[in-house]
């Protein structure tokens, strides 16, 4: 069902066929075989034998001041060791340091339902949840806003006293003359797309064990977390300790999405509790707890306005966003940047003004996931994009290709593009889906209309700025090589099913010619491994992987210098074969070992460093908020989506999706598939089912029965070509893979039940009862006009 | 709160557990038997993490109490592989050249199901894969070659985040094609051998 499918396009550069069996080939995951045989390990699963039971309380009041927490009860019950509040913790926290507003426990105010009170550890669970029944809590309610446009009314009480108007951050931006470049277009269209919000759904449970050593006053913590830095500065902050006292682990992760790039609150608070209760504490989270710590994508309102020539080319773009927050900064102001920087910079278009709203509410915060920023904006920009073609008579290839960048380019917005492989994704999944003989003609049943639609998406290889710009380079990679003969790569990289860790394995024995099993992976633990910025912005691959590369081939330069002693001969003499080398056109050898013997005799255990950083011409342009976007890669993707919408019931059921998706260089074809399909499938999720919903600021969804994921049953066949756009600056050429795809689903679907139906929904889910409503309402038009045209051919 | 000493028959070992009336299956596995294969991703019964056998029938073990499954037969994740099912394996990572004439290659232990997850992809972040496996193997047992449609039918209890869920039916498919395939001439005597060899001829 799926295909490895490799578009050739004489168009696209070529590179040197691959030395060795590791770059480039179908590589099963270098862990997998732990996740298949159950040996893996997650947080939950360590053996660390007997802790104490962490348990939170969360508060039941969506906005309130806190009067009292009394905790003297709890403490005198039996087998109850610690209680912390807000009181515990020197500082409050937050993963952008200049919005740093949240607390791990609340202190002051509650600003959400389900926001952490209090937390207690115990013997056992029955004694948790008694501690918790004992704690006297009293709190003030507040008026609360659980809609972004009623925390902005005039009069709303401030959430955060220093954002006036309840705005986390207003973004303004203006690029080119917009007036003009309206007043030049053939067709000006103006409208406003909603998107629900929605979540991560990772399926691992958050979890935390944390272990305190009174004695020497020293903090290790086990976590799922998908950046153990900032994890590590944030205990370090909070808990006002040395960053030299705390170690951090990231066992096996059971997903990220994005819900654990920031810093959790569960997380210091299971810190609190460790050293409070001077032991060893095991905090695991329920499902509905995930809901409630959240940081997933906002609900978001896009008002948008494009102009277009005839022609198709874009002439100007306007766009107001409205982000709904929820109580706390987080990811926002990122979020908020990334709407307006990626809004546009996937096409040449004329001018744009952007304004965007971050807004804080009385819900759980909102942060970073999949496709951070880009995704709600991208399905008002192609589904207006596709509206206007069909006005103009265009066909949805016809405009894309009216508006393409030639390479090398710099945005409007200052940032750079070396590699565009959209117009290749665009060729590739027009004769994958058959487009031209097929669109219009799809086969209809009774009740039942086909229909085909396309959007194209892009993404960014990692943030070319780091959140904590500390100036240090972007990613640091250790090789050590010791007498046996094994290499082990020490890196702070954070695999979370992503596969970063086959990949590295890759790069590395593509640079030493040597077999993968030769190489080990030593991954996140502060104690052992470099610090990393974290698997975020689907950074890794580029930037590790250059750091990986670097490594490797400052390890071969050691290697073979020493070799060339052995041999007595010059470096440029030695013909490396990897398992063995040779004085070229001879056959005085030496095998790997032997090397090895050579360079330990030289230098000792090999510890050998390589190091990538963003150039600086990647890293932006001047203007404030620059930086987000910026990246040294762009991936590119184009996708068309076939459904089947039912009249009767309104149900849209996604029949195929042809996705081709530019990722520079596949160094993994099966993993980079899988990541392409996995993000091709979580848009579709927010597409069709996905949406949290909330009373009052209950959680009305905070469970896998109510917040609906696609099943297996539902799911569809997804086709990916892959696009090798040989990026300058990527490791071999690559970009990442895992994100890009995603942005294209929902545009995709929208245009593609336009195309069976002729309704254009311009809200997402698109869940059978809106689009039955809208149906609906179009016959309710369609009998009105009838009726109307019968009394005025009977008068 | 009372407790019993349950009679567990878990992947063919016998264990006696003290364990309260209400204990869940996930939680005696897990915190007791040490089996943490078995994951627990929801409050009860949503996602399918814990899904585990039960005298052959794929069963929710959070949503299981323990007592329940006295005198039946448990497996889980972990009883999977063994020595009855063994395929040779070490392809996909390459070979570091023998040294010596000494014995090479006494083959994995992975199930046909687990090569083909490991292989084809089926698994990325690891989380649900137990329990998909699980309940593939469940299907397997029953419908030796099932079509599309019987596999979407018996995994759609078991929630993926990461994958689509493309590879996990294209795992699944080839564990069975496995089966259905032609008798390995060459294949090796134990059990499992002649599932496996073409699983490892897929590219």
């Amino acid at each position: 069902m799926s295909s490895g499918m490799r578009y050739d396009d004489a168009s696209l550069k070529r590179a040197p066929a691959p030395p060795t069996h590791s770059i480039g080939e179908r590589t099963p995951l270098v862990d997998g075989i732990e996740k298949v045989t159950g040996r893996a390990r997650y947080t939950a699963d360590l053996p660390l034998g007997a802790t104490l039971v962490g348990r939170i309380f969360r508060s039941p009041v969506a906005h309130g001041v806190i009067r009292r927490i009394d905790a003297s009860r709890a403490l005198a019950l039996p087998g109850v060791r610690a209680v912390v509040t807000g009181e515990d913790f020197v500082a409050p926290y937050g993963v952008i340091p200049i919005a740093q507003n949240e607390w791990p426990l609340a202190r002051g105010k509650v600003r959400y339902r389900g926001e952490p009170l209090f937390a207690v550890a115990a013997d056992d669970e029955a004694s948790a949840e008694a501690a918790m029944a004992a704690v006297a809590v009293e709190i003030d309610h507040l008026p609360a806003y659980f809609a972004a446009a009623d925390a902005r009314a005039d009069g709303a009480l401030l959430l955060h006293d220093n954002k006036p108007g309840n705005i986390e951050r207003l973004v303004e931006q203006d690029f080119g003359d917009v007036d003009a470049g309206f007043a030049a277009a053939d067709l000006v269209l103006e409208r406003r797309y909603d998107c629900a919000e929605v979540a991560h759904g990772q399926i691992e449970l958050n979890a935390t064990v944390a272990l305190w050593e009174p004695e020497r006053e020293r903090l290790t913590v086990h976590s799922v977390t998908q950046v153990p830095y900032y994890l590590h500065l944030t205990l370090a902050q909070t808990l006002g300790l040395d960053t030299s006292q705390i170690r951090v682990i990231k066992p096996f992760v059971g997903g990220g999405f994005g819900h654990r790039v920031e810093p959790l609150n569960f997380e210091m608070v299971t810190a609190a509790l460790a050293r409070a209760a001077g032991g060893a504490v095991t905090m695991q989270l329920t499902r509905e707890e995930g809901f409630l710590t959240h940081r997933g994508r906002p609900a978001t309102e896009t008002r948008l306005k494009i102009g277009l020539k005839r022609s198709g080319e874009i002439t100007a773009v306007e766009a107001e966003v409205v982000q709904r927050g929820g109580a706390y900064g987080g990811y926002g102001l990122v979020t908020i940047l990334y709407a307006g920087a990626l809004l546009h910079a996937l096409y040449k278009v004329g001018a744009v003004r952007y304004r965007g709203y971050r807004v804080y509410t009385n819900l759980p915060p909102c942060g970073a996931m999949r496709g951070h920023g880009a995704v709600n904006v991208r399905f008002a920009f192609e589904s207006l994009l596709d509206e206007m073609a069909a006005q103009l008579g265009l066909d949805p290839f016809a405009v894309r290709r009216a508006n393409l960048i030639d390479t090398p380019y710099r945005t409007l917005n200052d940032l750079q593009v070396n590699s565009y492989g959209l117009p290749q994704c665009l060729d590739a999944v027009e004769a994958a889906s058959g487009w031209k003989s097929r669109r219009g003609r799809l086969p209809a049943a009774p009740g039942v209309r086909r229909g085909l639609g396309l959007a194209c998406s892009h993404y960014v290889s990692g943030s070319a700025k780091p959140v904590h710009w500390s100036g240090e380079p972007h990613a640091v990679v250790n090789l050590k090589l010791d007498f046996d003969n094994g290499i082990t790569i020490l890196t702070g990289a954070s695999d979370i099913g992503q596969g970063s860790t086959t990949l590295l394995t890759q790069v590395v024995a593509e640079v030493l010619l040597l077999p993968m099993a030769r190489i080990r992976v030593m991954a996140t633990d502060s104690m052992l491994t470099p610090k990393d910025n974290g698997s975020y912005s689907s950074r890794v691959s580029f930037m590790v992987g250059n750091a990986a590369l670097r490594a490797a081939q400052a390890m071969k330069r050691v290697l073979v210098e020493a070799a060339a002693k052995r041999l007595e001969v010059q470096p440029d003499d030695i013909d490396w074969q990897g398992e063995s080398c040779c004085i070229a056109g001879t056959d005085r050898r030496l095998d790997f070992a032997q090397v090895v013997q050579a360079a330990l005799a030289d230098h000792g255990t090999l510890t050998i460093k390589g190091a990538w950083s963003t150039p600086p011409e990647t890293q932006g342009g001047k203007f404030r908020g620059a930086a987000v976007g910026s990246t040294a890669g762009f991936s590119y993707a184009a996708q068309v989506v076939q459904v089947a919408v039912d009249e009767d019931t309104g149900a849209v059921t996604v029949e195929h999706v042809w996705v081709a998706h530019d990722c520079g260089r596949a160094l993994n074809p099966l993993a980079v598939e899988g990541q392409v399909q996995g993000a091709v499938w979580m848009g579709m999720g927010q597409a069709l089912s996905e949406e949290t919903q909330y009373h009052e600021g209950l959680h009305l969804r905070a469970n896998f029965l109510d917040y609906r994921i696609p099943t297996i049953a539902e799911s569809p066949p997804i086709d990916v070509t892959l696009i090798e756009s040989h990026d300058p600056l990527g490791p071999f050429g690559a970009k990442e893979a895992s994100e890009g795809a995603l942005h294209g689903f929902a545009p995709a679907l929208a245009a593609a039940v336009c195309d069976a139906v002729g309704i254009r929904p311009h809200e997402l889910p698109v869940t059978p009862d809106r689009l039955l409503e809208a149906l609906h309402a179009r016959r309710r038009d369609e009998r009105l006009q009838a009726r109307r045209a019968l009394a005025k051919g009977v008068s | 709160m009372t407790r019993r000493l349950l009679s567990l028959r878990v992947n063919g070992r016998s264990h006696d557990v003290a364990a309260a009336d209400h204990a869940l299956l996930v939680d005696v596995l897990r915190d007791s038997l040490g089996l943490t294969g078995t994951k627990q991703g929801c409050d009860g019964g949503e996602c399918g993490a814990c899904t585990v056998l039960v005298d052959g029938e794929p069963r929710l073990a959070c949503i299981t109490l323990a007592a329940q499954v006295e005198g039946r037969a448990v497996e889980t994740i972990e009883g999977l592989a063994g020595p009855g099912r063994m395929s040779p394996h070490g392809r996909s990572e390459g070979r570091i050249p023998p040294r010596g004439d000494g014995p090479q290659g006494q083959g994995g232990r992975m199930s046909a199901l687990q090569q083909a997850f490991h292989e084809k992809l089926g698994t990325q972040c690891g989380f649900c894969t137990p329990g998909m496996v699980m309940a593939a193997e469940a299907l397997l047992r029953r419908v030796a070659d099932p079509s599309e449609a019987q596999i979407r039918e018996a995994l759609a209890g078991n929630l993926c985040r990461c994958t689509g869920y493309v590879k996990i039916i294209e795992s699944v498919q080839a564990a069975a094609g496995v089966d259905a395939g032609p008798p390995q001439v060459d294949s090796p005597p134990a059990g499992g051998g002649r599932r496996a060899a073409a699983v490892r001829g897929q590219p």
